[in-house]
């Protein structure tokens, strides 16, 4: 496990630098700016990112779970939960079994959290528990486990801590080269040719403040992006079941419940974005998570084992042309990694039949159709049913990427 | 002259790093085998202690399974004895109580009132986590005898493997000879 997460943390640390660069930068334009002394400003900002990193890293956990309104479980509170996370610990090969919490949510939602693994909590929502059977519950369970076993937390703890002071210094900053220049600017005309430099450095600045935390967002953005993607592959390896997480994701997706505690710096940390639009998965480089049904069909195209390896193969099969996720040098698992059949109670027919669900389909669109629903459908064959008021005169479609004319 | 003495020396104290450095890999993984062992061995102790529950509230529904209880009893026994023994032999019988009790829960799904016993269900819980935790425990010490093999047999590490005397791991795999059949219901 430890190649996978030595490589995956070189691509990682290089994002993390950049962004330490430029918070620095803003950091002396702010010095440069308020005291005509970079180094100041370099220090203050150096001191403020300092502190937070260290509330993070120390209370960032327990922050958070008294945030989501987390309560801790023992073993006989919830036995099949409690059972799960243990048996997922036992196949990560984690050491320290992770504290269990439980957030009396209807929404469907799971996160875990802690800056080390041997002390480490995975949350679950009531309403998720209620919702998954046993495999698609070990998926969610493996998928939080492995951002432990991974060091996800912690990385993205960091990151987001370095992403909110860039966006407050940017912003303290901008706000004070705006208004604060027209006063100098009229001092320092008598300067001359410098007056005519200054006012170079100062469109730079203002420039720079603008697109940093833009910048900084979006590599944040890509960073949790790639922890996703490699924490649903050590699901699949863990579970050797990826139909589990799967199935899970599905019926996740499928709520538009939103989770009434989360917020935006801890987004990353859940298994899907608690912020997603109703329906809509969201676009690619402005979200924390890869749309839902692309993880879903990377993980039913897993049709011949359960190794990283696979879960490039099925990556590429979904973005043909693109490159893999995961990089080569991580793919070294035990050679061939086995699939495994779905626990019995999975294998009771609980299932529609398809004639019911397509009656079933059928009589909810003759419903839509009275409320002046429009039904298009898109060359990829699947039926968008739009409201009456949407506005747009035609809509993303998010099975095949492409987009449907409602008029 | 004084010169080629220092070469000597870095290289050697070059050397010995290395041999350390691989040393230390493969006693770590030897431990992680020895670790992911003893959290197998957890998990089968785990399943004896259940099973004479199990049989304890099972017995008033199931008069009528004499013999699918009396398999798991000494199915049971069978593997406690083996207990002390290595994987492969181990493997074997633990492999036939897991096929056993698979064929006793199984039989149990045809007895409505045993099936709402609360007892029963929690016990039934408990089985079926048992039975993963030991699969998964499995899987995780499979894959690191794997990773402490290939180390033993792969350059350069092979070589420190052989002047420390580091024995290949042993594999365990559940062999289930009859555990396909379908399970045997009786209706007397």
């Amino acid at each position: 496990m430890w190649e996978q997460i030595r490589a995956n943390r070189t691509k990682s640390i290089i994002l993390v630098t950049v962004m330490a660069v430029m918070l620095l930068a803003i950091g002396y334009f702010l010095g440069f700016y308020i005291f005509e002394n970079g180094i100041a400003g370099l220090f203050i900002a150096l001191v403020i990112w300092f502190v937070m990193t260290l509330i993070a890293f120390y209370s960032g956990d327990s922050i958070l779970l008294s945030l989501s309104k987390a309560k801790k479980i023992g073993p006989n509170d919830y036995p099949r939960l409690y059972n799960v996370v243990e048996e997922m610990k036992i196949a990560s090969g984690l050491e320290k079994m992770p504290d269990v919490y439980i957030i009396d949510d209807k929404a469907l939602n799971a996160f875990a959290t802690g800056r080390d693994p041997n002390k480490a909590s995975v949350a679950i929502t009531t309403g998720l528990l209620e919702r998954l059977n046993r495999d698609e519950l070990q998926g969610v369970i493996g998928h939080e486990i492995s951002h432990i076993k991974n060091r996800d937390v912690l990385l993205m703890a960091i990151t987001a801590v370095m992403l909110g002071t860039i966006v407050i210094l940017a912003w303290y900053v901008s706000r004070l080269l705006i208004f604060g220049s027209m006063g100098r600017s009229r001092s320092s005309s008598r300067g001359g040719g410098g007056g005519q430099a200054q006012m170079i450095i100062l469109i730079v600045g203002i420039v720079f403040m603008i697109l940093a935390p833009i910048l900084a967002q979006l590599i944040y953005y890509a960073i949790s992006r790639k922890r996703e993607y490699l924490a649903d592959a050590s699901s699949a390896l863990y579970t050797r079941y990826p139909e589990g997480l799967a199935s899970a994701l599905e019926k996740i997706s499928g709520s538009t419940v939103e989770l009434k505690t989360a917020n935006k710096a801890t987004a990353p940390m859940y298994i899907i974005n608690p912020f997603r639009k109703k329906g809509m998965s969201l676009s690619n480089a402005t979200s924390t998570h890869p749309p839902v049904m692309e993880r879903i069909r990377i993980l039913r195209a897993m049709a011949g084992g359960a190794s990283f390896a696979e879960y490039d193969q099925a990556f590429r099969q979904v973005h043909p042309g693109g490159k893999g996720v995961i990089s080569p040098a991580t793919q070294y698992t035990a050679g061939v990694v086995g699939l495994r059949e779905a626990s019995a109670e999975e294998k009771q027919p609980e299932k529609p039949t398809r004639e019911r669900m397509n009656r079933t389909r059928e009589v909810e669109d003759v419903m839509l159709r009275l409320n002046k629903y429009r039904i298009v459908q898109c060359a990829c064959g699947t039926k968008w049913k739009i409201p009456p008021d949407f506005p747009d005169p035609d809509v993303l479609c998010t099975k095949c990427g492409g987009r449907v004319k409602v008029r | 002259m004084d010169y080629w003495v220092w070469i000597i020396i870095g290289i050697v104290v070059i050397l010995l790093i290395i041999i350390v450095g691989l040393y230390n890999g493969l006693v770590g993984l030897r431990n992680q085998v020895k670790n992911a062992w003893a959290q197998i061995d957890v998990q089968l102790k785990r399943r004896f202690d259940l099973i004479p529950n199990l049989m304890e509230t099972v017995k008033g529904y199931m008069k009528h399974e004499r013999e699918t209880m009396e398999a798991v009893t000494n199915a049971r026994n069978l593997a406690q004895q083996a207990s002390g023994a290595g994987a492969g032999e181990r493997g074997k019988a633990e492999g036939l109580l897991g096929a056993a009790l698979g064929r006793l829960l199984a039989v149990a799904e045809n007895y409505p009132d045993l099936k709402a016993n609360q007892n029963f269900l929690a016990l039934q819980e408990e089985l079926t986590s048992t039975e993963n935790k030991i699969s998964f425990s499995r899987q995780y010490y499979n894959d690191s005898v794997l990773r402490f093999n290939n180390k033993i047999q792969m350059v350069p590490s092979n070589i420190v493997a052989g002047m420390f005397n580091f024995q290949l791991g042993e594999f365990f795999e559940v062999e289930v000879p009859v555990e396909r059949e379908a399970p045997k219901v009786s209706f007397t």
